[in-house]
């Protein structure tokens, strides 16, 4: 993997300020599009030929079952894939129109834009939470002037503010796994990415917290384009503007079988898989 | 449900007591009586043995023996009583915890004996004054440690200041940026660490004193080479337990792998750094060897490591030790005990540095 400069280190002003030029205006919601992307772990080919556009102000969810190339998808979306030694991968992906895997553009710029959520919360342990909030541009080597403001706004979208708001010196391993979760997600936003990922967020939490990190997705989606890998049909049902239906063959790549709108996935799918899928007679 | 209504659902089902909690792993009296009766029986079988019947001698026979009785007659016990398994699991159960209580048994010895011999002669002019005085006739009250006291902070302070960086940044290669020479630069540390630290001190003789002088920072140099090892190995053992997912969050969030390195890796598995520094200190901290030719020793201050011979705790208990006066020799004690106060009240406040993570705003 190649290790990155520190150029943002020099960007000491605001976190608002543009990173990179070329890559667009960051503080607009930015449509991503996946162009014949292929992926490879070794000699074993998993993904083979996913063509989606993820429209800016909208949440896309990935679905489909274990093993079929999703999560690998989504972390070709922001360069994590190459973070692996043995992946390999061919395609383009367009932010904005521009390639996210062309020369000139660095993986720490692309990350930064397109923030991901993972399965697991994984707050910061040796970080309070506010410390955990603000990590993204400490990172970063950018430097805040109203750090207490960017904390409180950030973890006011999140929906973790009140709950937090009278222990931010406390380190973010202490709390609950849903509010380790949002805290996460506020981790992710203070740095004002245009695409947030999110990798089955909730599946290691309880309903309620599902509940209310699906409430955060709906407020974030005016002001970031969402992608989501989950497995809960339920889910991808409530929060979601459209949908693609992953899957895999036999000594086959993974790919898509449909892609539509998620009212028309999950109530006229034209693919019989897909019918038998969201109505959980297969996977 | 309320504890009254649960009260009432238990004597309605027929008990005409509420249940007694019960905890089927614990030790009841029974258990007690039963390992008390196997320990007397034990002990009074084998002093039967070596005093009626066999003409056996030695304490650590009898206790050997004692042990194997009682092991014996325990299982026997208990299996009667409680069935095949219980005995067996009480069987391991007695040998690992004997076991463990066997191990302590001789550092407690040790340091008891090193504190009985050493506490008896340290006077508070220890730490004040040094052997400059001090004759091989003098009382061993009179006994000055300031200049070896010195001389082991320097030297060992030295050598971490070398080998602390060193060591970490080579953990931090193997593990985290992991280039092609990870291999084998693991193979060559782990090589380093078995160096016999004889065979240090005279390579720092050979290239450093030879053309210099015998020094403090000499003996840091062969301290610091003795360290190394052991500080990558425990350093690169602590950041592989930073879980992955840490990196990845972080490395999201668009930081250079450097910064993901400094600022979450290592913070992180901190603790577990300081650990590693830690053994390295303790590692050198008592090495005697490679200072007899590289600090070589003094009797009286010299403040300066980086010219001039320099005393050492280690060094100058040895040197000690070899005198053919009495006095002298109570003296190494001396300085034995004060050397294994250093190094307690060394570890005591790096534990307690390394525990105010989040008290330090």
């Amino acid at each position: 993997m190649t290790s990155q400069g520190d150029k943002v280190a020099t960007n000491t002003t605001s976190p608002e300020q543009v990173l990179d030029p070329t890559l667009g205006d960051e503080r607009e919601p930015a449509a991503l599009e996946a162009n014949g992307v292929h992926a490879w772990f070794g000699d074993h080919h998993v993904l083979g030929e996913i063509n989606l556009d993820m429209p800016a102000r909208s949440i896309t969810a990935l679905i489909g079952p274990s093993g079929c190339g999703k999560s690998t998808f989504l972390r070709i979306l922001n360069r994590m894939h190459e973070l692996v030694p043995s992946a390999q991968l061919a395609g383009s992906v367009m932010l904005n129109g521009v390639d996210i895997y062309g020369r000139d553009v660095r993986a720490t710029d692309v990350r930064r834009r397109i923030g991901m959520v993972f399965q697991k919360p994984n707050p910061f342990p040796a970080m309070t939470i506010s410390e955990n909030v603000l990590s993204g541009l400490k990172l970063s080597g950018v430097r805040v002037k109203d750090a207490d403001g960017l904390v409180e706004e950030t973890l006011r979208r999140a929906g973790l503010w009140n709950e937090v708001k009278n222990r931010l010196d406390q380190p973010g391993g202490a709390l609950s796994g849903g509010q380790q979760q949002r805290l996460c997600i506020a981790r992710s936003l203070a740095v004002h990415p245009q695409v947030l990922l999110m990798d089955e967020p909730c599946s290691a939490l309880d309903p309620t917290s599902t509940g209310r990190i699906e409430e955060t997705m709906n407020e974030l989606v005016e002001t970031v384009t969402i992608v989501i890998v989950t497995h809960n049909m339920q889910q991808a049902q409530r929060v979601s503007n459209y949908c693609a239906f992953f899957n895999v063959d036999e000594g086959q790549p993974g790919g898509i079988v449909e892609i539509g709108t998620t009212q028309q996935i999950f109530e006229d799918p034209t693919d019989m898989r897909t019918a038998d899928y969201v109505h959980g007679r297969f996977g | 449900m309320s504890l009254q209504a649960v009260r009432d659902r238990v004597a309605g089902s027929g008990s005409p007591t509420p249940g007694k909690p019960i905890s089927p792993r614990s030790f009841n009296t029974k258990d007690i009586v039963v390992l008390v009766c196997a320990i007397g029986s034990s002990l009074g079988l084998t002093w039967l043995l070596f005093t009626q019947i066999l003409p056996l001698q030695g304490s650590q026979g009898f206790l050997i023996i004692w042990f194997a009785a009682f092991l014996v007659i325990y299982y026997a016990a208990v299996r009667e009583m409680d069935g095949k398994m219980m005995a067996r699991d009480r069987l391991m159960g007695s040998i690992v915890s004997v076991v463990a209580v066997a191990v302590t048994v001789p550092l407690i010895l040790l340091l008891i004996y090193v504190t009985a011999k050493g506490l008896q002669f340290l006077r508070l002019a220890f730490f004040t004054t040094t052997m400059a005085n001090v004759g091989p006739l003098s009382p061993v009250e009179q006994t000055g440690g300031l200049q070896a006291i010195v001389g082991t902070l320097e030297q060992v302070g030295i050598a971490m200041l070398i080998a602390v960086p060193l060591g970490v940044m080579t953990a931090i290669y193997l593990n985290e940026v992991r280039g092609r020479l990870q291999r084998p630069l693991r193979i060559f540390v782990d090589a380093m660490s078995g160096t016999p630290s004889i065979v240090a001190g005279l390579f720092i003789f050979a290239f450093w004193v030879q053309n210099h002088s015998f020094s403090g920072f000499a003996a840091s140099l062969a301290l610091a080479i003795l360290m190394l090892p052991t500080v990558t190995r425990a350093t690169e053992v602590v950041i592989r337990l930073v879980p992955d997912g840490l990196r990845e969050a972080s490395l999201a969030l668009g930081s250079p792998e450097w910064r993901t390195t400094m600022k979450v890796v290592l913070p992180t598995a901190r603790s577990g750094v300081i650990t590693a520094i830690l053994l390295g200190v303790a590692r050198v901290i008592g090495e005697t060897a490679p200072l007899i030719m590289t600090a070589f020793g003094s009797a009286t201050m010299n403040l300066n490591p980086f010219s001039g011979p320099q005393s050492a705790m280690p060094l100058a208990a040895f040197q000690l030790f070899r005198s053919s006066q009495t006095a002298d020799v109570e003296r190494a004690w001396v300085y034995a005990f004060v050397l294994i106060l250093m190094v307690l009240v060394l570890f005591v406040l790096a534990r307690w540095s390394a525990g105010r993570q989040f008290a330090r705003r």
